[in-house]
């Protein structure tokens, strides 16, 4: 592609900032900037552009509220007869939860009513989720605007991206990594739990919602681009590490998936929690293939 | 096969323009260029566009059609409806020089910004050796045609005017991380990719890769990889410590 004009200046000689053919200053939000072609609308698109990040907002803003409020519920959570864990509140570590759902012992005493069973497993589902490279696109695109689609300007006059505090956070995406891939042995260890019913080996139609849920948070976690990153995106000679240049050929076809993972993984978790609350609940009796 | 189809095309220059409505014989086969082509020979003779190949791999006639950053010979007239009215534009993220052409030199600038490759000392030219493995990777971003449509579609400066001192944009991000995955390379550009070329400004909502012709995964590629390297130098603390006690670089 050929220039049309001389060689253009270097950084801080003007390179970027076109003149103001009008003298104005160009700080206004919107691709409305002075030498810019003057066209008002804010995008010429014709197609839906808005309906993924509505789409994305309605979805998400589900889950957010479901789980805010699930959290503070201190029932319904634990299914004694066949163990069933929801994974909201896995482990469960204090001395109000209930009777046979802490496998890890109760480390922590009784908590105030307004602790949440969960307070510092939450966390670390929530970050690890809100840190995660496709949800920050889909959280920016729709629930900050910033885009709201490609080629459709957003309505901020400034942006620093992640820069700065509080955004400059998300770099630590891999630590909550690390802390839910901990979180999620032991909910692998809650679904292999739901096949050992207090009778012995049984399973029933929440056996397998744990099973399928947790494979998707498996595949959800193994597909992170953190987690491609550590298995070999790191390394400049693939050559002289065989094994990690193998694992991260499986973790980047997986990560090609993350999208899907990610959603499909987040009503899983929330599709799983609903069937255990309705069971301890009562609503529904969950249907036995054996035992 | 022919109809008549109804364009709308932006004219002016940087002190003022406007759209203007066009009707035009579109062929078979056709794609948008050859229809400013034919606006050109019958009814706008002094319409000023940019090309030169005509098959996607010169990266000259970027443009926005129907408000989404487009080459203009790689799309084709049949992704319309005969009844579309058909939007054409010139890149809004850069200064307009005339009618579709813009000034797009903030790209050269930028890309001179960037240090070139930087092998060991004491191997010549031709003395490079490398296993494909290594190389392979960065190869992707080798398709890149520079056509600048994702520089245009980033809202970091398309939107912000004022951050184009300090981001150099999705293009140039992705020749830093193909440098520091060269396997010969040995200039560290990772605290380079953040404090010089504003790689936090990103914040990865992957209108580069909805707009690349070429198809290359700059999000996914190159740029959150090298969002993880500049995490491993900058800011986490157990990788800065492993190198320090093991000194190991360029793994």
């Amino acid at each position: 592609m050929t220039t049309v004009s001389a060689t253009p200046p270097l950084r801080g000689e003007g390179a970027s900032t076109p003149p103001a053919v009008d003298g104005s200053a160009p700080q206004r939000a919107g691709t409305d900037f002075p030498g810019r072609a003057r066209i008002n609308a804010r995008t010429l698109r014709t197609d839906r552009w808005w309906l993924q990040p509505l789409i994305t907002v309605s979805v998400l803003g589900v889950f957010i509220v479901y789980t805010g409020v699930r959290i503070f519920t201190r029932e319904y959570y634990w299914v004694d007869e066949y163990h069933y864990l929801t994974p909201l509140f896995s482990p469960c570590l204090s001395d109000s939860c209930a009777p046979g759902s802490s496998h890890l012992g109760t480390p922590l005493p009784e908590l105030p009513f307004f602790i949440p069973l969960p307070f510092l497993i939450f966390p670390i589902l929530a970050g690890f989720r809100a840190t995660c490279y496709y949800y920050r696109k889909a959280y920016y695109r729709s629930f900050w605007l910033s885009p709201p689609a490609c080629a459709v300007a957003e309505p901020h006059k400034a942006y620093s991206g992640e820069t700065r505090f509080p955004l400059i956070i998300q770099n630590a995406h891999r630590y909550f990594f690390f802390a839910a891939s901990i979180l999620l042995l032991i909910n692998t260890y809650d679904a292999a739990l739901a096949f050992f019913p207090e009778t012995g080996f049984g399973f029933g139609i929440g056996s397998l919602i744990l099973l399928v849920n947790v494979t998707l948070l498996w595949g959800y976690s193994l597909s992170c681009h953190s987690c491609r990153h550590i298995t070999g995106g790191r390394l400049k000679h693939f050559s002289k590490h065989p094994l990690r240049y193998r694992a991260w050929m499986l973790v980047s076809r997986l990560n090609a998936r993350h999208m899907q993972f990610a959603w499909i993984s987040l009503i899983s978790v929330m599709a799983t929690d609903v069937y255990i609350l309705a069971v301890s609940a009562g609503w529904i009796s969950d249907f036995r293939f054996i035992g | 096969m022919s109809y008549e189809a109804h364009f709308r095309v932006w004219r002016g220059d940087a002190v003022g323009g406007d759209l203007q409505d066009f009707s035009v014989e579109v062929n078979e086969g056709e794609v948008v260029l050859d229809i400013i082509h034919r606006l050109q020979a019958t009814q706008a003779g002094d319409l000023a566009v940019r090309w030169n190949c005509k098959a996607g791999k010169c990266g000259s006639c970027s443009a926005e059609i129907n408000g989404r950053p487009r080459l203009l010979c790689m799309t084709r007239m049949s992704t319309f409806a005969e009844a579309d009215m058909i939007t054409v534009t010139p890149l809004r993220a850069f200064p307009v020089i005339r009618d579709l052409v813009t000034d797009v030199s903030f790209n050269y600038a930028k890309a001179r910004e960037i240090p070139a490759f930087a092998p060991p000392k004491g191997v010549a030219a031709g003395d490079y050796r490398m296993e494909q493995i290594d190389v392979e990777r960065s190869q992707e971003f080798r398709k890149c045609i520079e056509c600048f449509l994702c520089q245009n579609v980033c809202h970091v400066v398309r939107d912000h005017e004022d951050n184009k001192d300090a981001f150099a944009g999705p293009r140039f991000l992705m020749r830093i991380a193909e440098l520091d995955m060269h396997p010969l390379d040995e200039m560290d550009r990772k605290k380079q990719a953040q404090d010089e070329h504003g790689l936090g400004y990103c914040n990865i909502t992957k209108c580069c890769t909805e707009v690349c012709p070429e198809h290359i995964k700059i999000t996914d590629n190159a740029l959150i990889p090298m969002k993880e390297r500049v995490v491993d130098r900058k800011f986490d603390p157990l990788v800065w410590l492993g190198s320090k006690i093991r000194r190991r670089e360029n793994v």
